[in-house]
């Protein structure tokens, strides 16, 4: 390869001192200047050795690497002494790709998202307003949910409300909060924040198991739900309450939801709180975060729908989660199923305290609307 | 103004390293971090390329765009730098960038991610220059010192180069020319205005 340049080189160069031997004896400048001189005069050959020119030659060879450019946008890996192998990875396009998902279609979309769910939560409140009891509160108590199972609820509740008010503040804290906080005060706010939900992760996913092995033996589907959902739950007309067993299939979607999502939401977390432990290309850890964000959205915008009903949407809902003691008539309304069985003594619930706490059995009767 | 930028000549590079151990010296960068790394393609066969890569100090930088608190940031001579005090380790710069530059010190619990360490092109960051806060967080500014970053000057072979783009770009012009080819890298032509008749033979063997 190489003597195969090489050989015309120095023939040129025989070649070029050759000619200028005969001219070099007769000239009475100095023998330095001779063969520059006569060069520019005569003007060199083409292509001749030593000399440079402006652009490539029409003869310029494109050795082997050229075909392997493709491979190396494509991804190839090479070989690296040093212990990382990925490093052997000269080039990563997708992060190009990720890059417009993670900046502009995930902000988009998920702001869009959580408008939406605002404006139809909204729309509700002004067309039906608060949903009362219909038969009004009967001021007796009775036990909905064990303090476990309050105490379940609230710490997925309140590690997801965390994990998502700092995944929220990550997401659109650039564009929005930087500029108002400026850049020391935002950065250490995102760095909080990052800790926040490096570590709520993992009492969002104690809360979620919990609540699963809690709650699971009364989301499955039963011989109520079609009826409830042909009616629609009866929000959609007044004095309808189709009945339900402890959970009606509205709670139940709410279940599923939060059990399906929050757990593909702790599968790609963890995979992004330690990089490249279970998955091996960038690609994936790019997927990981995309999907995370984007189901972390989601589920953030249907969890408003279930904080509004529970709170501000329905007359004596919250009781159910705060105390655990909810109105007999509420309860005869919504899970009128659940109140037969609680009252004919045969539900398991039954176990707990017979009597409500003494301080909260007037307390509902009083804020009766 | 001037556009720092590096090349490396796969026609010239010969595996040897010495611009990774330089960089890890110069800079005194933590374990487990390589600023600079030296990749082998076709290693041990015939056609084999190496090719030293770093921060490439991109104009329109990925990394500058996606950062959460907005720390990376482009110097007045083109070169990427960040400032540590705000990073937040998320990871999302190297999820960005195409040459897997930036790293990152593992620190704490499972593999939860320090503060992004990269190549700073030997500029330092945004302390005062050449402070021992800067040394600390960064490594040297050779930059302030009029020197050019460590692992192109001490290039055995010259096949890293480093300086200003048009410089760069004609020494490696210049090269071209003189042995008839190049290493056939996307963009040679756009620069360096390949004449027509002939366009890339991919695949050619020398």
């Amino acid at each position: 390869m190489t003597l195969r340049r090489f050989l015309p080189m120095v023939l040129a160069l025989v070649f070029l001192f050759g000619t200028l031997a005969p001219a070099a004896a007769q000239d009475v400048r100095p023998p330095g200047a001779t063969a520059e001189a006569q060069q520019t005069e005569a003007g060199p050959p083409p292509g001749s050795a030593g000399q440079i020119i402006a652009s490539p030659p029409d003869t310029m060879n494109y050795p082997y690497i050229s075909g392997l450019w493709s491979d190396i946008v494509d991804g190839e890996t090479g070989y690296v002494s040093i212990p990382d192998e990925r490093a052997g990875r000269l080039i990563q396009t997708q992060g190009m790709e990720w890059l417009s998902w993670r900046n502009d279609e995930l902000r988009r979309w998920s702001s869009y998202g959580v408008a939406a769910m605002l404006i139809a939560l909204g729309g509700f409140f002004a067309v039906k307003g608060r949903i009362k009891v219909d038969s009004g509160l009967s001021g007796r108590l009775i036990q909905r949910f064990k303090p476990h199972e309050v105490i379940g609820h609230w710490v997925t509740a309140g590690s997801f409300l965390l994990l998502a008010l700092t995944g929220i503040w990550l997401l659109y804290g650039r564009p929005l909060l930087l500029p108002v906080m400026g850049q020391d005060a935002y950065a250490l706010s995102a760095e909080i924040s990052k800790y926040m939900h490096n570590f709520g992760g993992f009492v969002f996913m104690a809360g979620l198991l919990y609540i699963f092995v809690m709650w699971v033996r009364h989301n499955i589907w039963d011989r109520y739900d079609w009826n409830w959902i042909r009616q629609a739950g009866g929000f959609l007309s007044k004095h309808s309450h189709p009945p339900a067993d402890k959970f009606n299939f509205g709670q139940k979607t709410v279940f599923w939801m939060v059990v399906i999502l929050g757990g593909l939401l702790s599968l790609s977390g963890l995979n992004l709180l330690m990089p490249f432990w279970f998955v091996d290309s960038i690609e994936a850890m790019q997927y990981a975060q995309i999907i995370h964000a984007a189901l972390g959205m989601l589920m953030f915008a249907a969890i408003l729908a279930h904080i509004y009903i529970g709170s501000v949407g329905m007359q004596a809902a919250f009781r159910a989660m705060s105390t655990g003691w909810v109105d007999l008539n509420w309860a005869r309304e919504h899970h009128s199923v659940w109140v037969d069985k609680y009252l004919a003594g045969n539900n398991p619930e039954r176990k707990g305290p017979k009597t409500p706490p003494p301080d909260e059995g007037h307390v509902e009767p009083k804020a009766a609307e | 103004m001037g556009k720092m930028v590096f090349h490396c000549d796969g026609d010239r590079c010969i595996e040897c390293n010495a611009c990774v151990t330089a960089c890890k010296n110069e800079n005194e960068v933590p374990w487990g971090i390589n600023r600079r790394r030296v990749v082998t393609l076709n290693d041990g066969v015939p056609g084999e390329k190496s090719i030293s890569v770093a921060c490439m100090h991109c104009s329109d930088a990925p990394c500058v765009n996606v950062c959460p608190t907005n720390v990376i940031y482009h110097t007045e001579d083109g070169v990427v730098l960040h400032n540590k005090d705000g990073c937040i380790g998320c990871g999302y710069c190297f999820y960005a960038c195409p040459f897997g530059a930036p790293q990152y010190p593992q620190e704490g619990n499972f593999g939860s991610r320090g503060k992004m360490d990269k190549c700073t092109f030997c500029a330092g960051g945004p302390e005062e220059a050449n402070s021992a806060e800067e040394f600390n967080k960064y490594g040297r500014n050779r930059l302030a010192e009029g020197k050019l970053p460590l692992c192109a000057e001490m290039c055995s072979t010259k096949a890293l180069i480093a300086g200003d783009a048009d410089e760069i770009a004609d020494i490696f012009r210049q090269r071209v020319v003189e042995r008839g080819f190049d290493s056939g890298g996307y963009g040679f032509q756009q620069k360096f205005g390949q004449q027509s008749g002939g366009g890339p033979r991919a695949g050619q063997k020398l």
